[in-house]
């Protein structure tokens, strides 16, 4: 399979990571693209740390349902007045609320399952480009096949055979999204290993773990970042596809995959039920893509 | 030619076998989740076994897995538990919908996305350049059913133009096709389009169309005679690996707008644990998805005389 994706690899560099890592997010300022990317991603994160202190009401809070946005309510014995500025649903909840406490399920699991396709995916790719011989030809046939099915029927057979649970979730993106990660970390340490630090530590008797995980695998990390940022979009839309095809995390936690599959069937005469949830998920698939884009521009030019 | 197309055909033999063999253990190596899910939640310990017996589910398990994959070859897919009708009655009708829906994405996708593919890899770095990436990157992060709500919003509930849902019930009908093909194209035509620039921004640099533009060809000639023609190799490769992506896409937007097609099959047979119906699903799509990936790789290799001889 032909693939049109370029990998550039970072010359190797020694000092301190942290102001490194500060001086590259710096350089995002020259991509605009970047920026607003990393505005939109920030914001969410802010509204997932901040979930107590700015959402209206509670998310689960069953209050007046069906109501407009920016309806007034009135308050009862134990929650004060206030506005449902995006609405509320069919059970009365507050459509705000739950939009900003469904950021911290989306900004928990999203991370979690890209971070569990990272570490397996990375140690096959690492395992295959190192040690090449019959590990690569192994690894790269799983891989192959794995690959072959379409992304949302391997998710939907995984989920319809294991239940829709959280851990089922995570357990089906890695498996899902491990074998892609294996072949683009594949490709950078089949180049990487001819260096010569590599060589100095072979030859320094290193074991060829060490050498994969301390020489190779932060020399990787240039492109590996920017792809990681791509694959936090293309998990954060999963979670929102299984939410919206029933199969995501169980009820009542909001999860806006969730609340668009709930009020489906009410969209014709309650559009903001539908509309909001799909424009808070939209926006934060946005701005990963962004910060991709930006970051992969910054890469390109040193 | 013949020995590369031969070792295609047999690595996707291979492939298929494999899958088989997955989609076997995963829902078939628990035998008592079987005959839970065909006689349903309600039935007895004593059915259960009755069952499992009369089918043949105590037998080994490399017996029961040459057994099934033999009825698979034969064309026996077996019952549907929600349908009580063989799975091959439900699937084929639903698979030539999908096939319908495909068709019309693919009419819509491949001139779309060249052409703007095309026209953003010209001259890279250009105003237009720039606007075609940026807009792609957005279109690329609404997912599907995100679009779909939204283009219902306006087209359904705002204009009223358009039908909300492509039931079919009443004839074909053009219109209620619209809905689902602009979603899926819309979703898909970014990527294809920065394919299709990255090959065409590649083919500008080399040397060829250097000198082209030097011996003073129009630049019209320059893109239509010498660039295009190499420019289109990577995104035939592109669009027909879109066939296996299309499978995925179909699963929201059929059950969205209530097409009657495979995707929407294949979600309301995992949601009702309709086993028989699942294992057929998966293998057509896996079969689909495989067969479009060798006949990509055979015809790139078609195409690019210099990689025929590998």
């Amino acid at each position: 399979m032909a693939q049109a994706t370029t990998l550039t690899v970072p010359a190797p560099t020694s000092g301190a990571a942290l102001p490194r890592a500060l001086r590259s997010l710096g350089l995002l300022r020259e991509s605009w693209v970047g920026m607003v990317g990393a505005g939109l991603v920030l914001f969410w994160v802010a509204v997932a740390l901040l979930a107590p202190l700015i959402a209206p009401f509670g998310p689960n809070a069953t209050l007046v349902p069906f109501q407009k946005p920016g309806a007034a309510f009135a308050g009862n014995a134990s929650v004060p007045p206030g506005t449902f500025w995006l609405g509320t649903d069919h059970l009365g909840r507050d459509i705000l609320s739950r939009l900003i406490w469904g950021s911290r399920t989306v900004l928990t699991y999203a991370p979690l399952a890209t971070l569990c396709a990272y570490t397996v995916g990375s140690i096959m790719g690492l395992a295959a480009g190192y040690l090449r011989g019959w590990v690569d030809d192994v690894l790269s046939r799983i891989a192959d096949i794995i690959l072959s099915f379409p992304v949302l029927v391997l998710y939907v057979i995984i989920i319809a055979t294991f239940g829709a649970s959280p851990i089922n979730i995570i357990f089906a993106i890695t498996f899902a999204s491990g074998p892609g990660i294996m072949r683009i970390v594949r490709g950078l340490t089949l180049d990487l290993r001819s260096r010569e630090y590599v060589a100095a530590a072979e030859t320094r008797g290193d074991s060829p773990w060490r050498i994969m995980l301390v020489e190779i695998l932060p020399n990787a990390r240039g492109p590996v970042i920017v792809d990681a940022c791509l694959r936090l979009g293309y998990v954060t839309i999963t979670i929102g596809v299984l939410g919206f095809l029933g199969l995501g995390l169980p009820p009542p936690n909001p999860d806006w995959g969730g609340m668009i599959n709930e009020a489906r069937s009410m969209a014709m005469a309650f559009p903001h039920m539908t509309l909001f949830p799909c424009f808070a998920i939209s926006s934060l698939i946005l701005g990963f893509n962004l910060l991709a884009d930006g970051l992969r521009e910054i890469s390109l030019r040193d | 030619m013949l020995i590369l197309i031969s070792k295609r055909l047999g690595l996707m033999a291979l492939t298929m076998v494999v899958v088989s063999m997955l989609v076997f253990l995963l829902l078939e190596v628990n035998i008592h989740g079987v005959a839970t899910k065909v006689l349903g939640p309600y039935s007895t310990q004593d059915q259960r076994e009755i069952w499992l017996k009369d089918n043949g589910y105590f037998d080994p398990l490399y017996q029961r897995y040459l057994r099934w994959l033999g009825h698979f070859v034969g064309g026996d897919l077996g019952q549907s538990v929600r349908f009580k009708a063989p799975v091959a009655d439900i699937l084929f009708p639903r698979l030539r919908n999908t096939a319908i829906l495909g068709l019309g994405v693919f009419v819509v996708l491949i001139p779309v996305s060249l052409t703007l593919g095309i026209l953003a890899g010209m001259r890279e770095g250009s105003k237009l350049d720039r606007v075609i990436s940026v807009s792609s990157i957005i279109t690329t992060s609404v997912p599907e059913f995100a679009s779909s709500v939204f283009l219902a919003a306006i087209f359904v509930f705002g204009l009223r133009w358009l039908p909300g849902t492509s039931t079919m019930t009443d004839g074909f009908t053009l219109k209620q096709l619209i809905l689902p093909i602009l979603v899926l194209v819309l979703y898909d035509f970014g990527y294809v389009a920065r394919m299709t620039r990255a090959s065409m921004a590649e083919v500008m640099t080399t040397h060829y169309i250097r000198t082209a533009v030097l011996k003073g060809l129009p630049y019209r000639q320059v893109i239509l005679k010498h660039a295009l023609r190499n420019a289109l190799i990577a995104p035939f490769t592109v669009i027909m690996l879109q066939v296996s992506w299309l499978l995925s896409g179909v699963i929201v937007v059929e059950s969205f707008f209530a097409y009657r097609g495979f995707g929407a099959l294949i979600l309301e047979a995992s949601l009702n644990q309709d086993i028989f119906v699942i294992e057929a699903c998966a293998m057509t799509a896996v079969f689909v998805a495989v067969s479009t990936q060798t006949l990509a790789d055979i015809g790139y290799t078609y195409l690019n005389p210099r990689i025929r001889f590998r």
